[in-house]
């Protein structure tokens, strides 16, 4: 395989996971339609049904503002939609003129023909599930966040229309369940939440009782603690096909984020100077990068 | 009542061995499931699983008793080697499998065409939790079948079920998996090793255990999943069930070690529609498998007759000696 020119790979900004207060929501999303070098942005609800009476009457407005930045912008659906008004809104979702984002199987069937994006919740493991795909209308797959290099190239050779996408930056989206850990936590149960969540701008932490970081809680989602860090592995990516990086929201500078992940793509920065830049960005945050190197999603492989 | 004739719900067992599948069968099983001894099924543990020579023996032996043999192919097929996924297919439905239980869009699209006859039914890796989900794969591929996540309330299942274009099962005891199957990648995280790809969930080659001064320290990878004093029962240290803690507090943050048992649930769940119930538990021994199952032979023969439920006490097989409804009670959530 010819050497590959990072240059071409795009960034995607995936949807704010975390339940954010709806100003602070509105305001990243300004800030990133005027300043950060994303080219597609991911918006919308993908944890908790709950969460979107909240978003719903600015939703238009944020769209708007990002297109007018000259941003690419993607519906994301819900990742496990099982009540009717759930599955209803995926319905509406479809009807969009903008490209919808699948996170769970049963969007498909609104979808089917018309372009739209696999987001890396659905099980895109192998070249066939890819091709099946790209033939019923897919045209960007966000690949599943522990897939390793090996599979990420045969996939992106098997579908060489499609945008291939991987997880880039940020905590990694591990599983997903009906219960709410919040909740949980708190005594209460996911019909009497009170939104406890919305304290936890990041995630809440999880680690082990010998103080090890391990995971972290975001409502029915668990996470990684640690946050997904491709910087280094850039070169290492497009020569195995990748298409895109996706940059997954914190209250980190993410325009500052994207910057220097766009710099690092373009040449401008060395990969090494890029990850110094990273870590002051995000003092807080432990580095991984295990999946892709076909290891331990908690390690940071070097090399 | 003249229910008595009417078979109410089908037995779905698990077998991990050829001796497990004649003790399923023999205590009652309408059908028996297990998969081939390699990472083409979700529990790829050591010394369990079938030849190709032992599911053919096994097949045989079920269809003498009455009984269907399912073949699990539930991973899903690792990029640019899919031959050991697509050869398990094949050998499944050249053996007489009554059906191939599968995850994979891959797979489910190669099943379809390459076996158009395979009766497929859908893995609950594929976590198909609304009726639309299960109708996709139905149009998609044919499947005959939706075997359910565990996150569903009873009234949810009946709601699915209805308005399924397939039959559908439901899990009814043994492990439970707190995250929705087929998307957790929490034992990757830790290990590298995950049930999607690798057919193993925590494995045991990954788990290590320390003595801290009297404390039973049990470690996945490099993290510790629980800390026993003297005095407390030690699991085994299944991610999703350890002892974890944040600022706000500790314990099992997730999911205490329990086991799944839904046998008072049984009439709601025949009502709701379902076709058949699922006991998990391929890594079970014969002593289990005969026990489980003859206790829900039991329960379900009774369903169809005016007299009460029996429920043997299936505690001592428990984890933790714990039973829930799980998510199929809604105060779960």
């Amino acid at each position: 395989m010819a050497m590959s020119d990072t240059r071409n790979i795009s960034l995607t900004l995936g949807p704010v996971l975390f339940n954010w207060p709806v100003e602070r929501w509105c305001d990243f999303y300004a800030r990133v339609a005027d300043e950060a070098p994303v080219d597609t942005v991911c918006v919308g609800e993908v944890v908790c049904s709950k969460r979107q009476p909240f978003f719903s009457d600015v939703l238009p407005d944020v769209i708007e503002r990002l297109e007018r930045g000259g941003k690419t912008v993607i519906l994301s659906s819900l990742a496990l939609p099982t009540l009717q008004r759930e599955l209803r809104y995926g319905e509406t979702l479809a009807e969009a003129s903008q490209m919808v984002e699948a996170n769970d199987i049963s969007i498909l069937p609104h979808l089917l023909d018309r372009p739209h994006a696999i987001g890396p919740l659905i099980n895109v493991y192998n070249e066939a599930a890819a091709r099946f795909l790209v033939d019923r209308g897919a045209r960007r797959i966000a690949l599943p966040p522990e897939l390793p290099t090996a599979s990420i190239a045969a996939i992106a050779a098997a579908v060489p229309q499609a945008v291939v996408e991987v997880w880039g930056f940020g905590r990694v989206p591990l599983a997903i369940s009906a219960r709410c850990y919040h909740a949980r936590l708190h005594g209460r149960t996911k019909d009497s939440c009170q939104f406890v969540c919305e304290k936890d701008l990041d995630g809440l932490a999880v680690d082990t009782l010998d103080g090890e970081n391990f995971l972290a809680i975001n409502g029915v989602q668990t996470l990684s603690q640690s946050y997904c860090n491709l910087i280094i592995d850039v070169p290492l990516l497009a020569e195995h096909g990748v298409d895109a990086l996706r940059l997954s929201p914190h209250t980190c500078d993410m325009v500052a984020v994207s910057k220097t992940f766009r710099d690092t793509l373009d040449g401008a920065r060395e990969p090494a100077h890029a990850m110094r830049i990273l870590r002051s960005l995000a003092p807080e945050a432990v580095f991984s990068n295990g999946f892709v190197h076909a290891t331990n999603g908690a390690l940071y492989v070097i090399g | 009542m003249t229910a008595t004739e009417r078979k109410l719900l089908e037995l779905v067992c698990p077998a991990g061995t050829p001796a497990a599948l004649r003790t399923a069968v023999d205590a009652g099983a309408d059908a028996v499931y297990c998969g081939f001894r390699d990472e083409t099924n979700a529990r790829n543990f050591p010394g369990l699983n079938f030849s190709r020579e032992e599911l053919g023996s096994a097949i045989s032996y079920a269809r003498t008793h009455g009984a269907k043999v399912l073949v699990a192919i539930n991973t899903y097929a690792r990029a640019g080697d899919p031959a050991p996924w697509r050869q398990a297919i094949d050998d499944a439905a050249a053996l007489g499998a009554h059906a191939v239980i599968l995850a994979d869009l891959g797979l489910l699209d190669y099943a379809a065409r390459r076996h158009p006859d395979l009766r497929l039914h859908l893995s609950v890796q594929a976590a198909a939790a609304s009726a639309e989900a299960i109708n996709f794969y139905v149009e998609a591929f044919g499947v005959k079948r939706a075997v359910l996540p565990r996150v569903l309330t009873v009234d949810e299942i009946a709601s699915v079920t209805r308005r399924a274009h397939c039959e559908t099962e439901t899990f009814a005891f043994g492990g439970l998996c707190v995250m929705t199957e087929g998307r957790c990648s929490l034992s990757s995280y830790a290990t590298g090793k995950s049930p999607n790809m690798n057919g193993v969930c925590s494995p045991a080659s990954h788990v290590s255990y320390r003595n801290d001064d009297g404390t039973l320290v049990s470690r996945l990878g490099d993290f510790t999943i629980d800390r026993s004093a003297p005095d407390q029962p030690v699991g085994y240290p299944t991610l999703c069930k350890g002892r974890f803690k944040t600022e706000i507090g500790e314990g099992h943050l997730f999911e205490e070690p329990v086991s799944l048992d839904v046998r008072t649930l049984l009439p709601s769940l025949a009502a709701a529609g379902v076709t058949a119930i699922k006991i998990e538990g391929r890594q079970r021994s014969r002593a289990y498998i005969k026990a489980v199952v003859s206790a829900f032979r039991k329960s379900v023969d009774a369903l169809a007759t005016t007299r009460p439920l029996p429920l043997d006490t299936l505690a001592p097989l428990t984890e933790g000696q714990n039973v829930t409804g799980g998510a199929y009670e809604k105060t779960w959530r």
